[in-house]
């Protein structure tokens, strides 16, 4: 039997392994068995993981491993570990990317062990992302998650599928090589000469880098991971991208990937960057709040097109984490992490289901759809569940995400958090609206074409058994949030680098 | 030259140390006197011998490469030759280098009517030329090695003659490189009438030696004609690296050379110039650090933009190359700036080169594969639908193009990565901005060659008119070995350097 630290490695190594034997030519049957066995193991090893958690007392990690790849000299080594922030990162990989990966296993698509083995390289990728403790290993494995998208958008994306695989890929390299720069930076400033995050925070506390040293690393580390996390105004890939993108592609991207850069944010910047983030706190709020909360509010209750219209609320959604990392505390940190899973598991719910309506409706277009609740129940109680868990309702994960990024917020700016709770208000109109045209009303003219020829029928038992893990991974943390508050509070707490009461700002 | 210098050399056993390099030349003239003596239907077995050579010096040098001889820092034939870690490197990677070459040349070669033997003799002379060159101690050496080298591609550049692109590219590699060849030349002159000016006991001789010219600049470092001297060398080392300005006749005669020919220019040519660049900058030039730094800044980030601005716009896959190769440049121009504050920097430039051959290697295998009988011409939208057709050769391609373009987990995105972080240490920070913005542009035209082998393009129905489509050979089974080496060694350097890391980081 495999010690947990084991285990760790064998969630991350099982789906490129697999993807890897694909890839050399199994057949296609067994290729599907394979697939299936290996994003079921890692989404079990997660949460047996979470349950066995025990926070180191030194550095906070447990499950930790290191082996070298020859970079040692360098301080790069490949050191896998989960701490209080990262536990819940990985859970919500493994979930999220057993869900996209059942979604995709009966989703019939053309080359399907090409799709497969994006997808698997994509999971391996995200798991490692959240594992690592090496930073550099951090921003390699964000790396081998983002290539497959670009692909997968550009083999099996929809409309405009070349320009937005091409501008998605510039946007992302460009977020991708300010991080980088802005790790390097980190790596050479620290005097740790170490990618290894541990030693980074000891050699930092020994010797805090200096004001101005941390004023340009956070703000290449708050552009860099920014862009990769679309903060406004360089969020347009998004939308497009997310437009084009296969559903799997898009569920595990959106839903996990893109958080990439604010765990980032929370686990690298802000506790070893105090300073950097003081000066930068402002721009950030700022530009969260006027950019992603109300600009893009407003551009998401203009768009037609339900998955482009989804796009735009996890652009919108995304201003709330900026939000809670710009408030610099304890508490709004843990309700980033904390929104951060509820809102990969809905956005991954909303595109899953918003394939399962395009399959029926045969278009993405609000306009053109109508009375879909008539004919298939369940799939518009999914839907309006999502949206309801979206909005941030009661009951549901994102109310806890939402709720503690306001209350920091409080603290940190009455107005802003005006702004942030108007927000609310904008999610409420555009995801009650787009239910109530797609499911509800009489049947527009070109569905009833598409109906006719094509009897739409109910979310199928392969399509709801994804849709249902994702809804009750939202409503458990819903109703027990403790489950991950208490870890993410050990963890944003045992620091002594952060700042443990919410500071406040003088305009 | 004195008998007394030849005794000497017999005596202290120095022939020895250079085993590699005579077997190497050795096999050069070996191979004109077999095709004479074979009977011309076993002329298909001569590129072996030259693969033999190939291989058994690289054996040699393997075995050899931890054993203590090697390692006194000593110089050999009365400092002509320097026996140093970094030479060793270079060693192995233009054998690696020439065998990849000689496999191209058995794929391409067979189609034309050209005579083959001749070119696995030039290629073998080449190679020996590169690996004295990486290893010269003395301004003689270093410009007889590298004026073989330049006369060797002079030929080969011009290979298939009746080709009106190739001729054309001949001619300008062979105007420019003269040039060159006279400017540094020039350069070579200065610096050694400068030194013999203050010798008190009249010794020209020693007026070549880089120890005493490194010392002079020493005492020197404002020594006008010194200065100009290290920079006119300097130039025309950059011409050999493709480095702005001296990149102009890149895209010409990357494109018109036959493809094994642009991938010894982009990978071995290039290898050489930045062995010589890196021994220069770190030994006979260090006292002008000052200097240096600022004109090494400057060229590297012209080079990185020039190169990927104009490959942003190019359709031919073949200048693509070439003027990508440019930017590659660049980047490894940032390592050796690195190179004269940081000290393991080196290593990273070097790094990058392996990773840069790989790569590069693996492309041109594709391309020598695509192409017929005229492979001066290559759009990029006859790579159309590659994957449909030759899914092998596409996902090689992929694997290439990839690791060029530094896409993490190839091999490529290391050697960036390592030449990134000597340059922070270094504190070259303007630098690293080029670097970041270069990397950016060139995920722009690497990604639509991937495109255009990938993805369907959306054509209106109807309007597919003929594209100029490939009538290359399908990769036998060496073929299939080879591109899959490449591409497996291109993914393993992603994951794991400890293969390469253990040679050049002691």
């Amino acid at each position: 039997m495999p010690d947990n630290a084991q285990l760790l490695q064998i969630a991350i190594a099982t789906p490129l392994i697999s993807a890897l034997v694909i890839g050399l030519g199994l057949p296609k049957r067994l290729s599907v068995k394979l697939a299936a066995v290996a994003f079921i193991v890692p989404a079990l090893i997660s949460v047996w993981l979470w349950s066995q958690f025990r926070a180191g007392a030194d550095t906070g990690y447990d499950f930790t491993s290191n082996c070298s790849t020859g970079l040692a000299q360098f301080g790069i080594g490949l050191k896998l570990g989960l701490n209080g922030i990262s536990l819940p990162m990985f859970a919500l990989a493994g979930i999220v990317g057993l869900a996209a990966g059942l979604y995709a296993l009966q989703s019939n698509a053309e080359r399907l062990k090409l799709y497969l083995m994006l997808l698997l390289i994509m999971q391996g990728g995200l798991l490692g992302t959240f594992a690592s403790v090496d930073i550099f290993f951090f921003y390699f494995f964000h790396e081998l998650a983002l290539i497959p998208t670009f692909i997968m958008v550009g083999i099996w994306g929809g409309r405009d599928r070349n320009y937005a695989a091409m501008k998605m890929t510039i946007y992302l390299t460009l977020g991708a090589m300010l991080s980088l720069i802005g790790l390097i930076a980190l790596y050479a400033w620290s005097g740790a000469h170490s990618f290894d995050l541990i030693e980074l925070k000891s050699a930092i506390a020994l010797r805090a880098l200096d004001g101005g040293q941390q004023k340009i690393i956070f703000g290449l580390l708050m552009f860099g991971f920014g862009t990769l996390v679309s903060i406004w105004p360089l969020h347009t890939w998004a939308p497009l991208g997310y437009g084009a993108a296969p559903s799997s592609a898009a569920m595990l991207h959106a839903g996990v990937l893109k958080k990439f850069g604010l765990y980032g944010l929370i686990q690298i910047a802000l506790p070893l960057l105090p300073i950097g983030a003081q000066h930068w706190a402002w721009t950030l709020a700022l530009l969260a709040a006027l950019g992603n909360v109300l600009a893009i509010g407003f551009v998401t209750m203009a768009q037609r097109d339900l998955k482009q219209m989804i796009g735009y609320s996890s652009v919108m959604h995304m201003g709330y984490c900026f939000l809670g990392i710009a408030t610099i505390s304890v508490i709004g940190s843990g309700g980033v992490v904390l929104l951060m899973v509820a809102h990969g598991l809905s956005v991954a719910l909303l595109f899953l289901l918003s394939t399962a309506i395009h399959h029926r409706t045969h278009t993405f277009d609000m306009a053109e759809m109508g009375g879909l609740a008539q004919k298939t129940p369940v799939l518009a109680a999914f839907f309006v569940a999502a949206t309801m868990a979206s909005i941030g309702l009661p009951g549901f994960a994102n109310f806890w995400g939402e709720l503690t990024v306001f209350v920091s917020l409080w603290t940190f700016s009455k107005w802003i958090t005006a702004v942030a709770v108007a927000g609310v208000v904008i999610s409420a109109v555009y995801g009650l609206r787009a239910a109530a045209k797609v499911f509800f009303g009489q049947p527009t003219e070109p569905f009833q074409r598409v109906a006719a020829e094509h009897p739409p029928v109910d979310l199928t038992w392969s399509e709801r058994l994804p849709a249902l893990i994702l809804l009750a991974a939202l409503l458990f943390i819903g109703f027990w949030p403790r489950a991950l508050t208490d870890l993410v509070n050990h963890a944003l707490t045992a620091k002594p680098v952060v700042a443990t009461a919410p500071v406040t700002f003088q305009r | 030259m004195s008998l007394d210098f030849l005794k000497d050399a017999a005596e202290s056993n120095n022939w020895w140390a250079l085993t590699p390099e005579i077997t190497v030349a050795g096999m050069a003239l070996m191979l004109l006197v077999l095709e004479i003596v074979l009977p011309k239907k076993e002329h298909r077995f001569i590129p072996l011998f030259a693969v033999v050579a190939l291989v058994g010096a690289l054996v040699g040098i393997v075995i050899n490469f931890h054993s203590p001889d090697y390692w006194g820092q000593q110089s050999l034939f009365g400092g002509l030759i320097r026996i140093s870690e970094q030479g060793q490197i270079a060693r192995i990677f233009f054998l690696c280098s020439s065998l990849l070459v000689t496999f191209l040349a058995s794929v391409c070669l067979p189609r034309s009517k050209m005579p083959r033997v001749e070119f696995y003799h030039i290629v073998l002379v080449i190679t020996a030329a590169t690996m004295l060159l990486a290893q010269s101690n003395h301004f003689v050496m270093f410009f007889v090695a590298l004026e073989t080298l330049t006369i060797g591609l002079y030929i080969l550049v011009s290979y298939f003659r009746d080709n009106p692109l190739t001729l054309e590219a001949g001619l300008k590699y062979l105007v420019l490189g003269s040039l060159s060849s006279g400017i540094m030349l020039f350069g070579i002159v200065l610096l050694y009438g400068a030194v013999g000016r203050v010798v008190i006991d009249g010794n020209v001789h020693t007026g070549f030696e880089f120890p005493v010219l490194a010392n002079f600049l020493q005492q020197h470092p404002d020594n006008f004609i010194a200065i100009v001297g290290a920079l006119l060398v300097l130039s025309g080392v950059a011409f050999k690296i493709g480095a702005f300005p001296f990149q102009v006749w890149v895209p010409d005669v990357y494109q018109g050379a036959p493809t094994p020919v642009t991938a010894f220019l982009a990978v071995s040519s290039k290898a050489a110039g930045f062995a010589v660049l890196l021994t220069l900058v770190t030994t006979v030039f260090r006292p002008l650090q000052s200097l240096l730094v600022p004109v090494l800044s400057a060229a590297a980030a012209a080079t990185i933009l020039y190169g990927n601005l104009s490959a942003l716009k190019q359709r031919d896959a073949k200048r693509l190359m070439g003027l990508s190769g440019v930017s590659h440049a660049g980047f490894l121009l940032i390592g050796v700036t690195a190179s004269l504050t940081v000290p393991w920097a080196w290593t990273a430039v070097w790094f990058y080169l392996f990773t840069y051959m790989l790569a590069s290697m693996a492309v041109f295998g594709v391309m020598a594969h695509l192409t017929g009988e005229n492979d001066a011409v290559q759009d990029l939208d006859s790579y159309d639908q590659l994957a449909k057709g030759k899914p092998f050769l596409a996902a090689i391609l992929a694997i290439g193009v990839g690791s060029l373009a530094g896409i993490p987990p190839l091999a490529g995105f290391m050697g960036k990565l390592l030449v990134f972080v000597a340059a922070f240490e270094a504190h070259l920070y303007g630098l690293l901005a080029f670097a970041v913005i270069g990397v950016v542009i060139s995920i722009y035209y690497y990604f639509g060659w991937i495109k255009a082998a990938f993805f369907a393009s959306w054509r209106q129905e109807g309007a597919v008119e003929a594209r100029p489509a490939f009538t290359g050979t399908a990769p036998n089974f060496l073929g299939v070995a080879v591109l899959t080496t490449l591409a497996l060694a291109t993914l393993v350097l992603g994951f794991f350097q400890t293969p390469l890391t253990s040679w050049l980081m002691k």
